[in-house]
């Protein structure tokens, strides 16, 4: 079957997709897309974490069919998601009162193209960027998944408490960094974003 | 010109100082960030099963789905005939008489071989244009076996009628061990402990119980073979060490080594777990058939599968020790489960053996450590490698006696702790700082973590975060039946490889100029498997070159061997390589520097030159040049071999001998919450103290400990291969099943390192990657019985174990 959908804002489509593939095969083996990661394949560990139509999905408990006509941001496309966010949805968080992306608001985000060459496309989003200060990449094969939940937890609550982040972030194993700097890195993020606001 | 001595290896022994400056940024000692971090985050870093070749072909594995069977037959010809369909093999397609494989012991057949021995053994493989192609011709091949009974413990292993499991083994431990289901044996006795065992006041004794813990690192067993046009093949793999891997393929496919390059790909955990072949042999098998390349990736179910486990293990000990708390002896037995192949269990043993009296002082023992041939799982190296066992059972002992003493469990650690110049059980002396009881004083002093954190304080007075409470979200408790207990551990590993083993590394390193500015290019084999070597060697070249710009060049067999990425090793001897090899290459450089300019200045011949910021300085720090004006567009490259110290191997009687190389401590203390209704643990934190030596790069030795520490963790509370004692098969070969700690499973870990520094080692580093994993799981064990008062002798600790259900 043919799937038309988008992913990091191109449209794109995917002839002689089997039935059974899930959209993280497609994504890693015919887009040409494999930052999200195939660490288990069951949806326990987190690794392909991606956004569909702004909400986060272990991409290989997707069947490649569920993504037609919808909108896939992978951690290729995260920076460039980071940079559009304001567009999408300005001034949601969880000091409204509720933790987590509504899906209306998600879908209210537009995916733009990016070019690989251009200045902007080079650099990380601030989630992207405290991961490697913070030092909370060792192996880096849970990275791209974490990168993705994080993100859309400061997004939901951009202020998160220590219990936030561990439960926004349960669902992605780690086997490297005890999750410490994993902490480290969300909070050096929200701080971050904090300044910048102000 | 370029130089490339291929030198002879320097010896052993000499301590290394730092002879440069340390004022080029980046260099060792600062938290310098990784190399491949930008790729890591962007999605962009290619790990091995990222890799994609056009027209590539996908390999499939069919394991056995019994543990122990004859094979009366294999029908591929229907699998053959699935469209899509590349390439059937089996045994029989095997292309050399070299059918085995093994890290020591050659016992490993590529492919079953008239028997299987394990649950999940390699019967076949299958080569399609699809994954899912692969995996459902595989399913069509149809083998018949004839069961066999199954032996999965040591009184089955060595019954009277017990079948062997590897008959006719002709390897060099048959000859010393009781049994042929043995894989190895050894004891070490020193003194009299019978003797001693009359002058003690208190003896404790107890049997202790190891789950068999998986690495569960992340990223699956996977690779790209390649054939090449001189009918070799390319292997892109994840691996911790590829010239081991390159000796044990090649001879298989009947292939002089020339003729398989491996290159790194990009290792996504490794933990041990990869110093074992998995897909290798396979996908190069099936790149060669077909002539295609072959690309493999297991998934989750298959990793568990694919790699060796950490040994379960048995450990009976006995301790004794005066009423002022001395200890007198020390007694243990201390059974290992190899599974159905040797792997690293005769390594395994002698880590167990030699380091099962712990970082204490004990002149009297009596020690014996086997490992068994089974039809379990096949185990071999995880992160503690025989030492995590026996610090269970050590630590759990010291408890037990503190407790028959009436004495603290620290103080009485403290008042036994080894220190410089203790002699171990294998007559080996401790000639390195040993800072066994300031580590514990140091986590004991740190305060405690507040008590009843899920309770916060709101507007209307107080109310319960159950998400810090055991059981979390599951809202289990709001705090009824909750205690709290504390717990502390400490434990002793061996850094590097040991029992004579020739230990070395390999680098390469290169300078030239580059748009005017000089770059190190640092080419070595060592496997990046996510420890951050790839930091560290260009801190060093950096340190040791006085340049900003380092390249790392991708590890591949086309510079000498790196030894493996495990034993805590690489930083001290692969690091130790690129120092040797950097101190050559700036010895070149100030040779040219004299030999073009030193008429223009006396200090080329009269002063010690270093190089700093890209220059050529006096000591005094008069610059003489740039070294772009003395390299002009001359490169020095220097590839040569490093060693550290000689072993030697244990005797097999006494196990006397000076079998280990450098030493490595870690201590915890955790705190626990229990749910005494319900069984349910929270480890509320889990402090650290490690003597480290020299913190080449502070950041990533806190990752290190924390991640280590995390592993001990999980093997205390939740991690263990279940293997079935009738049949032998794993019934939980999955992340539903097969717990690793998450997020929400893990304390926060404080660290406090200590640097003193071990003069034998490359700016007195220590290896740091395994010991904190020792400790972790018996402080956790010790402060659940301290919360429950109960005596859990066996990890992991379940729910059943606390509730007494």
């Amino acid at each position: 079957m043919r799937v038309n959908f988008t992913v990091n804002g191109r449209p794109q489509e995917a002839d002689d997709v089997w039935e059974g593939e899930s959209l993280l095969y497609v994504l890693r083996e015919r887009m040409g897309l494999p930052g999200s990661k195939n660490a288990c394949e069951q949806g326990e560990c987190g690794s392909c974490t991606v956004r569909l139509d702004g909400v986060p999905v272990c991409s290989c408990l997707v069947a490649a069919g569920q993504a037609e006509g919808r909108e896939v941001v992978t951690v290729e496309g995260l920076a460039d998601y980071a940079r559009h966010r304001e567009d999408a949805h300005p001034g949601t968080g969880c000091a409204a009162g509720t933790c987590g992306t509504s899906l209306d608001a998600a879908q209210r985000w537009q995916a733009r193209p990016t070019d690989a060459r251009s200045a902007e496309a080079a650099a990380l989003s601030p989630i992207q960027q405290a991961f490697i200060d913070a030092g909370a990449v060792q192996c880096g094969f849970c990275t791209p998944g974490l990168l993705v939940a994080a993100d859309e937890l400061l997004e939901a609550c951009p202020s998160p408490s220590d219990q936030d982040i561990r439960e926004a972030l349960s669902g992605n194993l780690c086997r490297c960094t005890g999750y410490e700097k994993i902490l480290d890195a969300v909070r050096l993020a929200a701080a971050r974003q904090e300044e910048t606001v102000r | 010109m370029a130089q490339h001595p291929r030198a002879a290896s320097v010896p052993a022994g000499t301590p290394t100082k730092i002879t440069q400056g340390s004022k080029t940024p980046g260099g060792i000692g600062e938290s310098t960030l990784r190399p491949d971090g930008t790729l890591k985050v962007t999605g962009e870093f290619a790990y091995s099963s990222d890799m994609w070749h056009e027209d590539m072909l996908w390999g499939h594995t069919l394991r056995s789905t019994v543990a122990h069977a004859g094979i009366s037959s294999i029908d591929t010809g229907e699998a053959l005939a699935t469209p899509g369909v590349y390439a059937v093999l089996t045994y029989d397609d095997l292309p050399a008489p070299m059918k085995n494989y093994g890290l020591e012991i050659q016992d490993t057949p590529a492919l079953a071989h008239g028997k299987v021995r394990h649950h999940g053994e390699p019967v076949a493989l299958v080569a399609a244009d699809h994954p899912e192609t692969a995996r459902r011709a595989a399913a069509k091949i149809r083998i018949e076996y004839a069961e066999l009974p199954v032996i999965t413990d040591e009184a089955s292993a060595t019954a009277p009628d017990a079948v062997l499991v590897h008959e006719g083994r002709t390897d060099h431990h048959i000859g010393h061990v009781p049994h042929p289901n043995i894989v190895h044996r050894q004891p070490i006795v020193r003194g009299d402990a019978d003797a001693a065992a009359a002058r003690a006041d208190v003896i404790v004794s107890g049997d202790y119980v190891f789950g068999m813990q998986d690495q569960a690192f992340l990223g699956p067993e996977s690779g790209l073979a390649v054939p090449s046009e001189d009918g070799g093949v390319e292997l892109y793999v994840a691996t911790q060490w590829l010239h081991s891997d390159l000796r044990q393929i090649a001879p298989v496919l009947g292939l002089p080594e020339d003729k398989v390059r491996m290159t790194l790909s990009g290792v996504g955990g490794a933990f041990g777990g990869r110093e074992d072949l998995s897909m290798q042999i396979h996908a190069c098998l099936l790149a060669l058939r077909t002539g295609k390349p072959v690309k493999m990736v297991y998934n989750r179910f298959e990793s568990f599968f694919g790699h060796v486990h950490r040994h379960p293990a048995k450990l009976h000990y006995e301790h004794g020790a005066t009423k002022d708390g001395k200890l007198t002896h020390m007694k243990c037995r201390i059974v290992l489960d190899g599974g159905a192949y040797a792997s690293a269990s005769p390594a395994v043993v002698g880590n167990a053996s030699s380091l099962a009296v712990g970082p204490y002082v004990v002149e009297d023992v009596d020690i014996e450590a086997i490992a068994l041939y089974s039809n379990n799982p096949p185990c071999g190296a995880m992160r503690g490698f025989g030492a995590v066992q026996a610090c269970f059972a050590y630590e759990a002992q010291m408890d037990k006696l503190a407790a028959a003493l009436d004495m603290d469990p620290v103080e009485l650690r403290q008042l036994n702790a080894m220190e410089q110049g203790t002699l171990l059980p294998t007559g080996q002396r401790v000639d390195s700082p040993a800072p066994v009881a300031e580590l514990l004083r140091r986590v004991k002093a740190r305060p405690l973590p507040p008590e009843q954190q899920w309770l916060s304080a709101d507007a209307e007075g107080s109310s319960v975060d159950v998400r810090a409470l055991p059981g979390g979200l599951s809202n289990t408790t709001h705090g009824e039946g909750v205690v709290r207990g504390v717990g502390y551990a400490v434990g002793l590993k061996n850094v590097g490889f040991s029992e004579g083993f020739d230990d070395y590394s390999t680098a390469r390193v290169r300078m030239e100029v580059i748009n005017g500015e000089p770059v190190a290019t640092v080419h070595t084999a060592m496997a990046e498997v996510g420890q951050g070597g790839v930091t560290v060697h260009a801190q060093i070249a950096r340190t040791e070159l006085g340049v900003s710009q380092v390249t790392i060049h991708p590890a591949d067999t086309r510079v000498g061997s790196a030894g493996s990425t495990s034993a805590s090793r690489q930083t001290y001897v692969t690091g130790g390589a690129v120092k040797h090899s950097c101190e050559a290459v700036r010895e070149r450089i100030l040779e040219i520097g004299r030999r073009k300019l030193g008429t223009y200045h006396p200090a080329w011949a009269t002063a010690e030159l270093l190089l700093e910021g890209g220059k050529v300085v006096t000591d005094g720090g008069e610059a003489l040049a740039s070294v772009a004006e003395v390299l002009q567009d001359e490169a020095v490259d220097v590839e040569l071999e490093w060693r550290h110290r000689p072993t030697e191997a244990f005797d097999l009687r006494t196990g006397q001998g000076n079998g280990h190389v450098q030493y490595s401590f870690a201590a915890h203390r955790a705190v626990v919450e229990v749910d005494t209704e319900l069984g349910l643990v929270k480890v509320i934190e889990l402090a650290c103290a490690q003597d480290v030596g020299k913190a080449l790069n502070p950041l990533s030795v806190q990752g290190q400990i924390q991640g280590g520490t995390t592993q001990g963790l999980g093997v205390a509370v939740m991690e263990e291969i279940l293997v079935d004692p009738k049949t032998a098969k794993v019934r939980n070969p999955s992340f539903t099943d097969y717990l690793i700690p998450t997020i929400l499973d893990t304390p926060t870990i404080p660290v406090d390192v200590l640097e003193l520094a071990d003069d034998h080692a490359p700016y007195g580093l220590r290896g740091i990657g395994e010991a904190p994993t020792l400790s972790s799981t018996p402080a956790v064990l010790a402060a659940i019985r301290d919360a429950t008062g109960l005596e859990l002798n066996r990890t992991p600790v379940r729910p059943e174990h606390i509730t007494g259900s």
